[in-house]
């Protein structure tokens, strides 16, 4: 790998300054969907508040509280100026703060999301290296059907099968639920496999596909022939020198994916009972628990967006040819 | 068939079946789609009913057989409204460049900085569940995807030696958008409109699973699939076939994506 550096450090900063600075009218765009699209559910937010048996005081004091009679660019002024400073609102079910449910919600997602990364890795970078050092032989074509089908599964179908599998015809995991890895590991294990797996077989997919194409280019490269040449084994070069450059633009799509993974886990987690962000964006709109849909909705594509930014910019500290080029 | 990889007469193939299934089927099958048998509730698979029923007694292929038809309704609807806009805008932001290119393209990275599943929820949260609304949903996720793809051919054949050509003949620039720019665009909108016919299928099928896609009684696989879930233990070809049936299109209309990617698209 190219050990030397250019001396830009400071038009890296200036570069990634730029970047952060381009992610605010986005942040904005995305606020003003969240709201958006709450503000036009049909229906008075005050009656679902308080019932339609509320009488015309109370129904008052909320609508004055909520500034719900102020015009529609004020109020979302309102609502941005309380997000900026961190007040999500509360939970008309239960009056929790929405903060407070979300972070909850993020602890399990995360742990959930990379266990699901974990799957999809030690399936498709095995996979993806055997394909291209065997291309068009038995294993490569059946890596690339595995794939393709990989692709074309809708993953909760995958989930109630597994379901199926494992803890109907053999029990031996449980079908719902979460427990906390900071209690009994083994039971938190458990309750990892089967959501995990269903999430990182369709990740693997498309990460098999882009290791067997980033080998395929590696392996033709010069220095492949050089350290070939130096009388290095073929193990030695397909998995230590070839696969470490080979794994830049997988790294790239392994953080574009743990972004998607963040809409990825809704399914999931409502099929398994999981208790992330997914199912509590799910739960809150069948509530009608505006806030919390709206709050949910906004800290999963915030992260999305950041998330997206980093393996950008990760993307570019690893390959340095990118550097000038950004 | 001259041409064709194995792969994408593949992808016809399934495709075709399901287009075939959809428009033919409810014609032959001897069962409707809501015809409840209560001597029949939860079968087994039998010569009578070849899939199964589900609790209410309704034969599963039937219901299948309606759910091709939803499936694809929205599936087609969705790319075609967000093919029809986003490549429309894509190739106008692309081709004129400037203001106009930048206004746009901030739309488009706003609407790409949702996971796409979240913002389908989040619309058909907003506006109910619908037929119409979940293909206004899935529009909305599908239409940045074509405008970024039609931007980014614009950007390139504007500076082409042959656009210039026609330029310089003194047609006007919207006559230039259309009759040259559109058609040597158009390989990568098409290959792309197949991979998200795909995409918005399991879509479809997901809001329907969650209970915010098309709603009951008209079926649709994701929406089987949720009723599914209660029978595992005693009726598990409830859960198989519906299933299946997006697996198969899915795999069809990937299939043909990549296939036409390999033909059509140049920089493939």
């Amino acid at each position: 790998m190219c050990k030397k550096r250019q001396p830009g450090t400071l038009s890296e900063v200036r570069r990634i300054v730029a970047r952060l600075f381009a992610l605010l009218p986005i942040l904005l765009g995305l606020s003003f969907i969240s709201f958006t699209l709450i503000a036009i559910i049909p229906g008075d937010p005050v009656i679902a508040l308080l019932g339609l048996e509320a009488g015309p005081e109370a129904i008052a004091v909320l609508r004055a509280k909520y500034a719900l009679d102020e015009p529609f660019l004020v109020r979302f002024g309102a609502w941005l100026w309380a997000v900026v400073q961190g007040d999500l609102g509360r939970s008309i079910q239960t009056g929790r703060p929405v903060r407070a449910m979300v972070i909850a919600a993020l602890g399990p997602t995360m742990l959930l999301a990379s266990a699901a990364m974990i799957v999809s890795l030690l399936i498709a970078i095995p996979a993806g290296v055997i394909a291209a050092t065997r291309r068009n032989t038995p294993a490569d074509f059946a890596a690339s059907i595995g794939a393709l089908c990989g692709m074309s599964l809708p993953t909760f179908w995958l989930g109630i099968l597994l379901i199926l599998g494992f803890s109907i015809w053999m029990p031996l995991l449980p079908s719902s639920g979460y427990a906390p890895v900071t209690g009994d590991p083994a039971l938190a294990l458990a309750h990892l496999v089967l959501p995990a797996l269903t999430l990182g077989v369709g990740l693997a997919a498309a990460t098999m596909r882009m290791t067997r194409s980033a080998m395929l280019e590696v392996l033709r490269a010069d220095y492949i022939r050089t350290a070939r040449a130096k009388g290095l084994t073929r193990r030695a070069v397909v998995w230590k020198h070839a696969l470490r450059n080979a794994l830049i633009p997988v790294v790239t799509l392994v953080g574009i994916q743990f972004g998607q993974l963040l809409g990825g886990v809704v399914v999931t987690e409502t099929v398994f009972s999981w208790p992330g962000i997914g199912k509590l964006t799910v739960d809150a709109i069948f509530a009608r628990d505006f806030p919390v849909v709206q709050g949910a909705i906004l800290v999963t594509a915030t992260l999305f967006v950041v998330i997206n930014l980093v393996t950008d910019l990760l993307y570019a500290a690893l390959d340095p040819r990118l550097r000038g080029a950004a | 068939m001259k041409g064709w990889d194995a792969r994408a007469l593949t992808g016809m193939g399934l495709v075709g079946i399901v287009l075939l299934a959809a428009a033919f089927g409810p014609l032959v099958l001897p069962f409707g789609a809501d015809t409840p048998d209560f001597t029949a509730t939860l079968s087994a698979p039998s010569l009578r009913h070849p899939l199964g029923t589900d609790d209410l007694g309704r034969d599963v292929l039937a219901r299948i057989v309606a759910g091709a038809q939803v499936s694809l309704l929205v599936g087609v609807g969705s790319v075609a409204f967000a093919l029809l806009f986003g490549s429309g805008l894509g190739l106008v932001a692309g081709y004129l460049g400037g203001w106009t290119d930048r206004i746009v393209m901030r739309c488009v990275d706003v609407l790409l900085a949702f996971p796409g599943i979240l913002l389908a929820l989040g619309i058909t949260a907003a506006l109910g569940a619908s037929l119409v609304n979940v293909v206004v949903a899935i529009a909305a996720v599908n239409l940045p995807v074509f405008a970024r793809v039609a931007r980014a051919e614009a950007m390139v054949l504007r500076r082409r030696e042959f656009v210039t050509a026609v330029r310089a003949q003194g047609f006007p620039e919207h006559r230039i958008l259309i009759g040259t720019v559109l058609p040597n665009a158009s390989p990568p909108i098409l290959v792309q409109a197949s991979l998200l016919l795909a995409s918005s299928i399991i879509t479809e099928s997901v809001l329907s699973f969650l209970g915010l896609g098309v709603q009951p009684p008209t079926p649709t696989w994701g929406n089987m699939l949720r009723n599914a879930v209660g029978f595992l233990g005693i009726a598990d070809w409830l859960a198989w076939f519906p299933g299946l049936a997006i697996f198969i299109t899915v795999l069809g209309f990937n299939l043909l994506g990549d296939g036409l990617r390999d033909r059509l698209d140049p920089n493939n």
